[in-house]
């Protein structure tokens, strides 16, 4: 009874990431039991804000999760990974200066709403979904082959798009997205995240999306021959990740003000598939579970906080997450699994022997 | 007319096809240079200067062709590459190694690499590319913990071994001056040349080369002709990792020092010269010297946006990307003829 209970919560897709979840926490609260602690303070605006190791760990976990949404669909739907998305985020967030700051590197004011700019980003960032499914729908391109063109183009793109100049955002309005909104001590990053997450509920229950994309990641053919068009589904796929990406470039270029085309959004693509892995998704395509994803996406934050807090340099961060990418790969590939199946059951024959 | 040019296409592979567009581009790009730009691209010297910075290039690239062949990728090549020429930048300077040691670090972080990946990759059935970028962001992360700021090579035995030229016979040109300007090569495109030979002959004559081919073309087919498909995959990441070890002891002879940002981007350009010389993401297809010529191309391209004066650092990324998507598009095409071709028999 007690082994059966055991097994079903091992079987949930939540278990990795809660289980890394507490892991991580443990890890934090020996080191450093202060690390839990939030206080409210003020900011250099004076405007009352919460500040702690687990703020932080909200605030800058929000991109990835917003683009860990994006990527399970992909991931589910078309078997392969987008690791476009860091350069897409440059492009987009180019574009978005671009219409800001209207191709003046110092403008006095802006010189759109900044909601055109945001819609204009999201145009770009589908257009750049739509280029990748294209190739990976239609012309049946591996998909990561397919966003390595982007990979390599985008950030030359991005830096184009503005003249390789960086121009600098003067409306304090437009930091809220990625800071504080004067009055509210939340970062709004969170709300951000929570809408992204009620939208994409909602899309969930009352359309056949989630169903059918699992059914196109299982099996492509089946699908297409019980009237499903496996390639919209690909298609749509990308352009989803393509709007997250937007978002995600919204609040990366809110948080400076002004753009890096180099730095921005580096090896995110890594954390990205990583967060997707961690979810307990198969990076084969098929099931998902966006909820785990994003619950990955934030334990990555977590993880990548944690070591910033063990004095890691953040060039050397690659190194560490790597290894708990293999880590994770080598547990969850089926063979490891098979064989660990089998190695449990022989430990259980042996101690019913005993016994 | 019509008839027979169609039944030269029929007689040509996909290989033969993709690689005869690889050749013709290129050429008509050297030639388009000379015309159109002329001054250093009409000179030997230039196409030599290419070899001496694409050495390295050339080397990874054809592991990368043989991984490809064999219907796995690896883009951690780069990482690899800057990790090899870090260790052996400290190895030299820091630790008074000797060219020998540095060259045996070079060859050892490459075998390395191959047996986990390849063991990843054959046994545990993990997804290539993702075992490879994994790699590639371990190797970039251990590049800069090995050590953090950028530095030349002072070893004099180093410095010797990096000056040394080698001479190329009736393909010196006078300079202004008059004086006879000999054309050169550096040691790496010798290098370079011995290893395209060696892996020509393997890929073309021997069971290893052509189980190579069987295993990108069917896995199934080939596990049912009595091939070891794990072993074969695991040989070919295997090798594909050793060669980018010796590509990194050439880029780090061609650099001569060590930095986190060497070799940026190279697994990229890598995949892009093996796809434009016609060899097939699906596997199963393509030749080294399709990847000769593919580097060949990137390269010129390379050189022509920098010397028409559009050296602003974005359009050498653009162009790439550009040329690689036309060549994957050609691929896509000419695939899906192949298989209306086979439904239409």
């Amino acid at each position: 009874m007690n082994d059966n209970k055991f097994k079903k919560l091992m079987s949930n897709q939540l278990f990795i990431p809660v289980i890394a979840l507490v892991v991580l926490a443990l890890i934090n609260l020996i080191n450093d039991p202060s690390f839990f602690k939030v206080t409210l303070g003020t900011n250099n605006a004076g405007n009352p804000v919460l500040s702690g190791y687990l703020i932080t760990i909200l605030d800058y976990g929000s991109e990835l999760g917003i683009l860990a949404i994006g990527m399970t669909l992909v991931t589910a739907a078309s078997g392969g990974q987008d690791i476009s998305v860091g350069a897409t985020i440059a492009i987009a967030g180019s574009a978005m200066l671009r219409v800001l700051c209207g191709g003046n590197s110092r403008p006095e004011t802006i010189q759109a709403p900044i909601i055109v700019a945001f819609l204009v980003a999201c145009l770009v960032g589908m257009l750049c979904g739509a280029f990748n499914g294209l190739l990976v729908s239609i012309f049946k391109i591996q998909p990561m082959i397919a966003t390595l063109i982007l990979f390599t183009a985008g950030r030359s793109i991005a830096a184009w798009i503005n003249n390789n100049e960086l121009p600098i955002v003067p409306d304090p309005k437009f930091s809220y997205f990625g800071g504080f909104i004067p009055g509210i001590p939340i970062p709004t990053t969170v709300f951000i995240v929570a809408i992204c997450i009620v939208i994409i509920a909602l899309v969930l229950k009352f359309t056949n999306l989630g169903l059918y994309t699992q059914a196109v990641g299982i099996n492509e053919n089946s699908s297409r021959l019980n009237g499903i068009n496996p390639t919209f589904i690909k298609f749509l796929s990308f352009v989803i990740l393509g709007l997250c990406v937007a978002v995600a470039a919204l609040i990366k270029v809110s948080r400076l003000s002004t753009i890096n085309y180099s730095v921005i959004a580096k090896d995110i693509e890594m954390d990205a598939i990583l967060a997707v892995a961690l979810g307990g998704n198969a990076l084969s395509g098929g099931k998902f579970n966006i909820w785990a994803s994003i619950l990955g996406a934030y334990v990555i934050q977590f993880l990548t906080t944690t070591l910033y807090k063990f004095n890691v340099q953040s060039d050397a961060l690659a190194a560490y997450k790597a290894v708990v990418v293999i880590v994770l790969v080598i547990f969850s590939a089926p063979k490891v699994r098979e064989y660990m199946k089998d190695a449990r059951k022989k430990i259980i024959k042996v101690q019913k022997e005993a016994a | 007319m019509e008839k027979s040019k169609k039944n030269i296409f029929k007689k040509m592979n996909d290989s033969n096809l993709l690689l005869t567009i690889t050749v013709i581009i290129f050429f008509l790009m050297y030639i388009g240079a000379i015309v159109f730009q002329g001054g250093g691209f009409s000179k030997p010297q230039m196409f030599f200067n290419i070899l001496n910075a694409n050495a390295a290039l050339i080397i990874t690239a054809c592991g990368m062709s043989i991984v490809m062949i064999s219907g796995g990728i690896d883009i951690s090549v780069g990482g690899v590459v800057a990790l090899v020429s870090m260790c052996c930048a400290v190895y030299l300077d820091y630790h008074d190694g000797s060219i020998f040691g540095s060259i045996m670090i070079a060859l050892g972080i490459g075998l390395l690499y191959g047996l986990v990946q390849g063991f990843l990759v054959a046994y545990l059935d993990i997804q290539p590319f993702i075992v490879s970028l994994a790699g590639m962001f371990f190797a970039r992360g251990m590049t800069t913990i090995v050590n953090t700021a950028p530095f030349n090579v002072a070893d004099e035995e180093f410095t010797a071994l990096k000056l040394t030229r080698i001479n190329v016979p009736f393909m010196g040109s006078v300079n202004k001056k008059g004086i006879y300007v000999p054309a050169y090569v550096e040691i790496g495109v010798i290098v370079a040349l011995i290893i395209m030979v060696l892996l020509f002959v393997v890929l073309k004559w021997t069971k290893l080369g052509r189980s190579f081919y069987a295993v990108g073309g069917n896995a199934q087919s080939a596990l049912m002709m009595g091939i070891n498909v794990r072993r074969t995959k695991f040989l070919s990441h295997l090798l594909c990792s050793i060669l980018a070890g010796i590509g990194g002891y050439v880029y780090f002879l061609h650099v001569g020092s060590g930095a986190a940002s060497h070799a940026m981007g190279m697994e990229m350009n890598a995949i892009a010269s093996s796809i434009i010389g016609g060899t097939m993401l699906t596997g199963g297809v393509g030749n080294i010297i399709g990847t000769l010529f593919g580097v060949l191309s990137l390269s010129t391209i390379q050189n022509i946006v920098a010397s028409a004066g559009l050296d602003d650092a974005w359009w050498t990324g653009i162009t790439i990307a550009a040329m690689l998507c036309i060549f994957l598009l050609i691929q896509s095409v000419v695939m899906s003829n192949k298989k209306k071709l086979v439904f239409n028999r």
